[in-house]
C-alpha cells in the first residue's frame, strides 16, 4: 500500500533520517519502534508531506506522493493521528469529529461512522456538546483518534496513541485498533508500548538514529534478544 | 439633557455603535486567523461608499444593485489584499507583515486619491432615508432605525455562518492550529482568503449605512473609523467576534454620549476612544471578552 524508498530528512543542519526504507501491504498492521528522538514521528510527517524530504521516494498505492499537498493524501484515504493529540480544543467534540469528515460528501456515510466511532468511544458520546479543551488528556487522545476515522483512512497513521493513556485504557486503545483493522484499514503505528505494539502487529521496523536497524515479523522481534534487552525492558 | 434629547442621543449612539462594531468585526476575525492587524481595513471600508458612488452617479445603477455590487466588490478587495500583501509573507516575521500592511493602507488611501480625486464627493442618498420620523415627540431620522436593524441581520448571518456550518468551524480550527486542519484536509489559504471576504464584505455593509449617516465623501473617510474600530475590537477582545461587537457599541455610545453631555468637549472626540482603550486595557488586559492567550501551547 505504501511504500518508502530510501528517506533522507533534514531539519536545518540535523540529518533526522537517513536513508529509511519501509513498507506496508494493504490490510496489514505494522509499527514503528524506537527511542525518543530516532525519527519516528518525522517519517510520519514526511509522508503526510508537512516536512519535505530532501532525497527518496514514497510510493502510495502505486504513485508518488513526496510532492503531492496533504489534502490531497486526506482525500485519497491517507490519515494521521499526530503525536500529542492536537484536537481543536476551541471546538466542541462533534465538531472536531465533523471536521474530520471536512472532504466528504456523503451525508449518509459520515453519519455511520460517526456512529461507529461513539460505539467505540462512548465517552466521546456522553461529551459530544462539550469543548475539547475541558476533557481530559485521555479522552482528547480517543478524540483524535475518532476524528482521524471520521475522514474514512485506508492506510492509517498513528504517532504514539496510547501516549498519557492509564493502563488499562492503553489495552482498550490496541483492542480498538485490532476493532479498525478490521475493519479493513491498513494501520501504521508509532508506539512506546514496544510490547503490546509487537504482539499485534503483522509486521515491525525498529528505528534508531535515523535508521531502521532492524525489521521482521512483530512475533519474531518479541523474541528477539536486542530488541528484549532495548525496548521490552527484560 | 431632557428626555427627549436623550433619546436622539441614544438612537444616534446605536447607530455609531452598529457601524463600528461592522468595521471591527473584520480586524478581529483576521487577527483570529492570522495574528495580523490588517491596517488597510479602513481603506477597504473607504473603498465601499465609493463603489456605491460610482455604481449610482456614473453607471446608473439602481441604488440597491450599487450596494450589493459594493458589498461584492469590497469583499474582493479584502481577498487581493490578503494574496498580494500578506500571503507572500506568511512565514516571514511579524515585523515585516506589518510594514505590509501599513505599506497596502497608504497604497490604497493614494490610489484613491489619486483616482477619485481629493475633493469631497456627495454620498447617493434616496429620499426616503432623509425623512425624519417622531417617535413619542422624539424626532429621530429614519436611518438611525435602519442601521440597527441591518447590523443586526448581518451580525446573526455572520455568526451563524462561523458557528454553524462546517466552513465556519474550519475557520475556527485554522484559527487555532493550521497544521492540524491541513491533516483534515482544510485547505488554510481558502480558508484565510474566505475569512477575508467575509470581513471586508461586513465594512462594505458599513461603509454604505455610513454614507447614509455622513454623506461627505473623501479619500481618507477610512483612517478614523477604522482606527476607532480596531480600538473597538481591543477593547472587546481580538480574535472575538462577539467581543468586537460589543466594544462597537460601547465606544459609539460612550463617545455620542460624552459629546452630548460635554458640549464643550466635542473637539476631543477622537480622544475619548483612547481614553476608554487605555482604561480597559488597564484594568482587562485582554479585553473585555477576550481568553488569556495561554490555552495555545
Ligand atoms: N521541528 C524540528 N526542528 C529541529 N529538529 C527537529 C524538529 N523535529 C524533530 N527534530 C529532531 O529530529 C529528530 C527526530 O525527531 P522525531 O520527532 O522524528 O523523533 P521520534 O522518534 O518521534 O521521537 P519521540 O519518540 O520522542 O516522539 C530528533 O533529533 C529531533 O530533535
Ligand atoms: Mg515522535
Amino acid at each position: 500500500m505504501i511504500t518508502i524508498s530510501d528517506l533522507h530528512v533534514y531539519y536545518g543542519g540535523i540529518h533526522a533520517i537517513r536513508g529509511v526504507s519501509l513498507a506496508v501491504s494493504k490490510g496489514q498492521i505494522v509499527s514503528l519502534i524506537g527511542a525518543n528522538g530516532a525519527g519516528k514521528s518525522t517519517t510520519l510527517r514526511s509522508i503526510m508531506t508537512l516536512e519535505k524530504p530532501r532525497e527518496g521516494r514514497i510510493l502510495y498505492k502505486d504513485k508518488d506522493i513526496t510532492l503531492t499537498r496533504t489534502t490531497d493524501l486526506v482525500k485519497d484515504g491517507l490519515v494521521l493521528v499526530p503525536e500529542g493529540r492536537h484536537v481543536f480544543t476551541n471546538l466542541t467534540v462533534e465538531e472536531n469529529l465533523i471536521l474530520g469528515a471536512y472532504l466528504r460528501k456523503n451525508a449518509q456515510a459520515i453519519a455511520e461512522d460517526m456512529a461507529w466511532v461513539y460505539q467505540l468511544f462512548p465517552r466521546l458520546k456522553e461529551r459530544s456538546r462539550q469543548r475539547a479543551g475541558t476533557m481530559s488528556g485521555g479522552e482528547q487522545q480517543m478524540l483524535a483518534v475518532g476524528r482521524a476515522l471520521m475522514s474514512s483512512p485506508e492506510l492509517l497513521l498513528m504517532d504514539e496513541p496510547s501516549l498519557g493513556l492509564a493502563p488499562l485504557i492503553v489495552k482498550d486503545i490496541f483492542e480498538i485498533i485490532k476493532k479498525i483493522n478490521e475493519k479493513g484499514v491498513t494501520i501504521l503505528l508509532i508506539e512506546q508500548n514496544a510490547k503490546v505494539a509487537l504482539e499485534i502487529s503483522d509486521y515491525a521496523y525498529v528505528m534508531e538514529t535515523g535508521n531502521i536497524v532492524l525489521e521482521g515479523k512483530g512475533r519474531d522481534l518479541l523474541k528477539d534478544e536486542n530488541v528484549k534487552k532495548a525496548y521490552l525492558g527484560a | 439633557m431632557s428626555i427627549n434629547t436623550f433619546f436622539q442621543h441614544l438612537s444616534n449612539g446605536l447607530a455609531l455603535g452598529s457601524l463600528y462594531a461592522l468595521i471591527a468585526i473584520g480586524y478581529t476575525m483576521v487577527y483570529g486567523i492570522l495574528r495580523l492587524i490588517n491596517f488597510a481595513h479602513g481603506e477597504i471600508f473607504m473603498i465601499s461608499t465609493y463603489v456605491v458612488f460610482y455604481g449610482v452617479s456614473m453607471f446608473y445603477l439602481p441604488w440597491w444593485v450599487s450596494i450589493l455590487v459594493a458589498i461584492l466588490i469590497t469583499g474582493l478587495l479584502g481577498i487581493i489584499v490578503e494574496r498580494a500583501a500578506y500571503r507572500p509573507l506568511r512565514n516571514s516575521p511579524r515585523i515585516s507583515v506589518m510594514i505590509s500592511a501599513i505599506g497596502a493602507s497608504y497604497l490604497i488611501q493614494n490610489l484613491a486619491i489619486v483616482i477619485f480625486g481629493g475633493r469631497p464627493k456627495s454620498f447617493p442618498i434616496p429620499d426616503y432615508f432623509n425623512t425624519v420620523i417622531q417617535v413619542q415627540g422624539v424626532s429621530v431620522p429614519i436611518v438611525n432605525f435602519f442601521i440597527p436593524v441591518i447590523t443586526l441581520v448581518a451580525l446573526v448571518v455572520l455568526i451563524y455562518i462561523v458557528e454553524k456550518t462546517k466552513t465556519g468551524m474550519a475557520m475556527r480550527a485554522v484559527s487555532r492550529d493550521y497544521e492540524t486542519a491541513r491533516l483534515m484536509g482544510i485547505s488554510v489559504d481558502n480558508i484565510v482568503s474566505i475569512t477575508f471576504g467575509l470581513g471586508s464584505m461586513m465594512a462594505a455593509i458599513g461603509g454604505v449605512m455610513w454614507g447614509l449617516k455622513y454623506p461627505n465623501l473623501i479619500p481618507l473617510i477610512g483612517t478614523m473609523p477604522g482606527l476607532k474600530a480596531f480600538i473597538a475590537a481591543v477593547i472587546g477582545g481580538i480574535g472575538n467576534i462577539k467581543g468586537a461587537v460589543l466594544g462597537g457599541f460601547l465606544l459609539g455610545m460612550t463617545e455620542i454620549m460624552i459629546i452630548a453631555s460635554l458640549p464643550d468637549v466635542t473637539g476631543y472626540r477622537d480622544a475619548f476612544a483612547f481614553i476608554l482603550l487605555i482604561g480597559i486595557l488597564i484594568y482587562k488586559p485582554s479585553g473585555l471578552l477576550g481568553q488569556d492567550i495561554g490555552e495555545k501551547v
